[in-house]
């Protein structure tokens, strides 16, 4: 019957709204810091991100025609002594307040009769409109989108243009070369790129590695206390990182550790381990013992058999362990912070640096940000199955 | 969790397992045995670690008054002593007495929740104001009665309540859902995208959506909606009635995706054939909901919501990297962190952690015992 | 009215046919079975019926109405689930009342149809216990009692004994055939073990590859079997298929084995002489394969000497495997028989019971 299908179709209907709608309401704030992080900074101080869709190229001169072409006329250059088509005169106005202040001040010296200025809105859109007509900005010297804010985050760059002017310009800082050196600036999300590969990947590999180790050992070795030991193990999950922090970074000044990698390779690795080895003791006691039985029977030694056998069988679960591993790290910041501090930044921490003390240069915050998101998308879109199943496998590491 | 009992063939060598465990054992005692067993006992200590809290328990000299001892003898404060007082900027309420500790030489003046001692010495009579103290539990007194603490628990309690709740509900919601559409992996990967992020990032993130200005133009998604729809812009990461919400929706975005991983995984375990006699029953989609899948996952849900609980007692990042505390979002974790190293009050920051694992312990324990109840019945 | 009927029912899943072309007219109050090898498609045609499957093309009727886009729930169908899909987390009780719930029958109602459910059932001790404090025999009986108390117009069983074990098994059959003609209600039965079709059904539809082979009674599909598929499904040990020849010889028709050659008896032969020179198989079953010696009276026979192989003692008979030159088959014995392994033997075939099936569309020739 009709009314049966249509009744079948309608019900699917609230499904796909509720879950395209959350879906949208997820992406939007990411897409939002995508698209600012690709705008011009004067652009991102004056505009949301969601006025790039709108075409620019008209906007401003309605609001010229509405509320000054009466006065100025259709070329600007109605009233004497004023030419609103002077590039010199428009350069001057960097930000529209300014060009405010100029109107109102022409009204008050009698030379224009304004009957009434445009808000602050129109004011943006008029101010970009003169610009690009007077020729100070054409279409292409401000691009709707640029890299500017990718290469100044990248350098570290703490000027009030852009690291690619000012090079060009000769005005560089002290602390840039103006070639590619400077993406090892210290100041720069480049460097700190590189540190927190220093920093992930040996915190990813020797958790494992231990873990593997421990793990077989409490799965198919024989001593005494072992059960007693495994669960006092898995116990140490509850003692909390901030717990640990403190004493340690006292043990570290004393001995000259604060500020270095092997620092921080030794505490995550020390506090990665206990979920480490629980994950693979379970994954490593449930592979199926006629394996081993059979490798013991043919005279192979605990060592090959670990090599040989456990570790090839357990990848599944290595993998699992180093992708969530890996992420933790990248991702933290509090650990970072205490141990590494200023002295060798990683991106979570960099990004705090690129808007100073007076909260300029915070168009940087969108590069950067997307800088320290890139590879943890890559690694969760590509391996996004082993993150799942580890994750299904036991609690999640708090 | 089952033993695994090791065949008598594969018994060999004594030294050899402990090789193996080794290296995984030593690091473990020294960054996790060690450091919570001496932060244990620095919470105990003062600042430096160099005395016992005790120490802190000052009791300030104010200054000097002059006055007949004998006055002091009687439990009616003397009106003389409360002018001197007030000729030092001290006023004593009328519920003020006198309480004699040691008759000519020393008495107390309890005033509500103020203690002033009085001592003779050298013939003047030297004032001393008490505080409170706990001995050696003082940085205990403080984690638990300074307001800012107050302030961080009550946030907490907030952040308990409106993100476990949200992201366990958002999460079953569209566990749900995506089981229905084609379109399943997609939706579920771009819910669980932000896991990936870090918190920093996700800070950032949201700054851009909450971002306020004074003028007409509104560069926030947020300010820039409610202008549209006619409002006025909040800011919303400082005005103190919303900034929590704003944090929480943040931490909420972020961790919905695990609970919604867990819950899917948990709905689709459910044989389809009991699922399906139940629609045979005569069950509307929503019964079949509540009435058999829920109870049936009822145990995977608890132990999510522990879970949640655990991470949301120990949030800390998307404080510290959006509004640092201020504004009264203030929370546990950034409480720590900022004793420590701004503050440099070690001991009290000691105290906090302390505190921080007694509130976690109870679900993690709970949680333990439930998962491992769960992997005896597999 | 409760009848059912399947027109011209189609199920697809991409390139995966389920059921084809499926028109079958089901009576009311009718026990009827749907039978066949795994993957047949049994279960999905009882799927489609109860609505748990949505079907690609035909039209399915319960009574007079199509029920194509009508709910499971509104089908007013109930179905025992061969896992039994017992709520787990219920007391029996709850399980039995849940359907009625749903409907918003009054208290008082459910409690009198549930326990007069538990009555026939014999569970009424169990009310209060859950699913995982039940044998599986009393789950199944959980899952059937779940269905009764619904009253619904036609039952749906998926399968519902083969959990059990045989003992076990063959007394829930029983119950079942009993509880059929308590309630008066359409049955559909679906079943891959041949033996409980050919016991419990009044009708039984015979599936291959989503194909319907033949329905019929019990009675007619061992007797006639349609089709080759049919001829070897039915009964228990399969029925003997030998490469064959029509021919005639003598004036009378034959056929022609290779390494013997049986005359038809005459009614038959009417039939068959319209295809001589075809090529055939020749069905005889086991049970009317005899030893010479002894074999039942007033049949017509027809001998041939063969070898035996194995013989297998069954107590009231003997399952005999039997060879020729070139061809394999089996017999069953009288007890008495002196056939043993190794012998050669004279076998007589009962040809009143005689099949032939068309070797290249595998339809009997009839």
């Amino acid at each position: 019957m009709i009314t049966d299908r249509i009744k079948m179709i309608l019900s699917g209907l609230p499904t796909h709204v509720v879950l395209i709608g959350l879906c949208l309401i997820w992406l939007i704030p990411t897409i939002g810091l995508f698209v600012t992080s690709l705008r011009p900074f004067q652009d991102i101080n004056e505009s949301g991100w969601w006025t790039v869709f709108a075409p620019r190229e008209t906007a401003g001169q309605d609001v010229y025609e509405k509320y000054l072409a009466p006065y100025y006329g259709p070329d600007g250059k109605a009233v004497e002594g004023v030419d609103l088509f002077d590039p010199e005169l428009i350069g001057e106005f960097r930000r529209s307040i300014e060009l405010t202040v100029f109107l109102r001040e022409q009204v008050e010296e009698g030379k224009v009769q304004l009957e009434e200025l445009p808000d602050t809105q129109e004011m943006t859109e008029l101010l970009a409109y003169l610009r690009r007509v007077s020729g100070v900005e054409d279409a292409a010297s401000r691009p709707r989108f640029t890299l500017d804010n990718y290469i100044d985050a990248l350098m570290g760059y703490r000027g009030r243009d852009s690291y690619v002017e000012d090079c060009a310009a000769g005005e560089q800082a002290l602390d840039l070369n103006c070639n590619i050196t400077d993406i090892m600036n210290p100041r720069g999300m480049g460097r700190a790129f590189v540190n927190s590969l220093l920093v992930a990947i040996p915190c990813v590999i020797l958790p494992i590695l231990f873990a593997a180790f421990a793990g077989y050992a409490f799965s198919w070795l024989h001593f005494p206390g072992r059960m007693l030991l495994f669960a006092l193990l898995v116990g140490l999950q509850i003692v909390p990182l901030q717990m640990t922090l403190i004493p340690v970074s006292r043990v570290y000044a004393q001995l000259g550790l604060n500020g270095t990698f092997l620092g921080i390779w030794l505490f995550h690795t020390g506090f990665g381990l206990p979920y480490a080895i629980y994950l693979m003791r379970n994954f490593i006691g449930s592979l199926p013992r006629e394996i081993f039985e059979s490798a013991y029977l043919d005279g192979m030694s605990h060592w090959t058999v670990f090599y040989k056998l456990a570790l090839p069988l357990s990848v599944p679960a290595l993998a699992s362990l180093a992708i969530f591993q890996f992420l933790w790290i990248w991702n933290d910041l509090l650990v970072a912070l205490v141990f590494l501090g200023g002295q060798k930044p990683v991106l979570t921490y960099q990004i705090g640096n690129m808007v100073s003390s007076l909260g300029a240069g915070w168009h940087l915050l969108t590069a950067a940000a997307f800088i320290s998101m890139a590879l943890p998308m890559i690694v969760f879109f590509a391996l996004q199955r082993f993150f799942v199943r580890g994750m299904l496998a036991g609690a999640v590491k708090g | 969790m089952s033993d695994v009992q090791v065949p008598e063939i594969m018994r060999q060598g004594k030294i050899a397992p402990w090789l193996y465990v080794a290296p995984a054992l030593l690091i473990m005692t020294a960054f996790i045995v060690y450091p919570g067993i001496n932060t244990f006992l620095l919470s105990f200590k003062n600042a430096d670690g160099t005395q016992s809290a005790a120490a802190a328990c000052v009791e300030e000299h104010l200054f000097n008054i002059d006055l007949d001892p004998n006055e002091l003898n009687r439990k009616e404060v003397p009106a003389e002593l409360r002018t001197q007082f007030q000729e030092h900027d001290v006023t004593l309420t009328p519920r003020a007495r006198v309480e004699v500790k040691e008759a000519g030489n020393e008495w107390t003046i309890v005033d509500g929740r103020k203690k002033y001692v009085i001592q003779s010495k050298d013939q003047t009579l030297n004032v001393y104001e008490k505080e409170p103290c706990w001995g050696i539990l003082e940085n205990y007194r403080y984690a638990l009665t300074a307001p800012i603490m107050l302030t961080a628990f009550r946030n907490n309690l907030l952040w308990v309540f409106l993100m476990v709740g949200g992201t366990v509900g958002l999460g079953l919601l569209i566990a749900v859902l995506a089981d229905r559409v084609k379109y399943e992996s997609l939706a579920k990967a771009i819910i669980f995208m932000p896991m990936a992020i870090s918190f920093v990032g996700a800070g950032v993130i949201w700054k851009f959506v909450y971002s306020y200005s004074t003028g007409q133009v509104q560069i926030g998604l947020l300010n820039a909606i409610v202008t549209k729809l006619g409002g006025e812009p909040i800011s919303w990461l400082s005005e103190p009635a919303v900034n929590n919400l704003a944090l929480i929706v943040v931490g909420v975005w972020m961790w919905t995706g695990f609970c919604m991983t867990i819950l899917s995984a948990s709905l689709k375990s459910v044989p389809t054939e009991i699922i399906e006699a139940a629609r045979v029953d005569g069950a509307t989609e929503w019964r079949v909901f509540w009435k058999v899948m829920v109870p049936i996952i009822m145990p995977t849900i608890a132990v999510v919501v522990t879970t949640m609980v655990i991470n949301v007692l120990k949030i800390f990042d998307i404080v510290y990297v959006m509004t640092g505390g201020n504004y009264g979002t203030e929370v546990i974790a950034n409480r720590m962190y900022g004793e420590m190293y701004v503050s440099h009050q070690s001991g009290r920051s000691a105290a906090i952690a302390v505190i921080l694992i007694l509130l976690t312990i109870p679900f993690m324990i709970w949680n333990v015992r439930r998962f491992r109840a769960q992997e005896a019945i597999r | 009215m409760a009848n059912v009927k399947y027109e011209h029912v189609t199920k697809r899943w991409g390139n995966v046919v389920g059921i084809s072309d499926l028109s079958i007219d089901i009576e009311d109050k009718e026990f009827i079975v749907y039978v066949g090898p795994s993957g047949c498609g049994k279960s999905t045609a009882l799927r489609l019926l109860a609505g748990l499957e949505s079907i690609t093309e035909g039209k399915i009727y319960i009574g007079d109405r199509m029920v194509n886009d009508v709910k499971p729930k509104d089908r007013d169908i109930a179905m025992v689930f061969q896992s039994y899909a017992l709520y787990p987390h219920m007391k029996v009780y709850e399980n039995m009342a849940f359907g009625l719930r749903q409907r918003k029958t009054t208290e008082a109602e459910i409690d009198q149809r549930v326990r007069e459910a538990a009555d026939i059932l014999g569970i009424e001790k169990l009310l209060d216990r859950k699913p995982g404090q039940l044998s599986g025999g009393q789950r199944q009986r959980v899952a059937i009692g779940r269905a009764i108390v619904r009253e619904p117009n036609v039952f749906l069983m998926d399968e519902p004994l083969s959990n059990l074990d045989a003992k076990l098994r063959v007394q829930a059959r029983a119950e079942i055939s009993k509880l059929h003609q308590r309630l008066e209600t359409t049955f559909i039965y679906v079943t891959h073990d041949q033996v409980e079709a050919m016991t419990m059904g009044t009708r039984i539809l015979v599936l291959k590859d989503g194909i319907k082979q033949q329905i019929d009674s019990p009675q007619n599909l061992y007797e006639y079997p349609d089709n080759l598929f049919v001829a070897g499904f039915i009964g228990s040990p399969a029925m003997n298929f030998i490469d064959a020849k029509l021919v005639e010889r003598d004036g009378k028709v034959a056929v022609d084995c290779q390494d013997f050659a049986l005359e038809v008896p005459e009614d038959k032969a009417q039939v068959y002489r319209q295809h001589l020179g075809k090529e055939v198989i020749f069905g005889i079953r086991p049970e009317d394969t005899h030893d010479a010696d002894y074999f039942p009276t007033g049949i017509t026979k027809s001998l041939v000497e063969a070898r035996v192989d194995v013989t297998e003692l069954l107590g009231r008979e003997v399952v005999v495997h039997l060879a020729s030159e070139h061809i394999q088959f089996q017999g069953i014995f009288d007890p008495r028989t002196e056939a043993r392994a190794g012998n050669t033997i004279d076998v007589a075939f009962n040809m009143d019971s005689m099949h032939v099936f068309d070797k290249q569309t595998e339809l009997a020739i009839r």
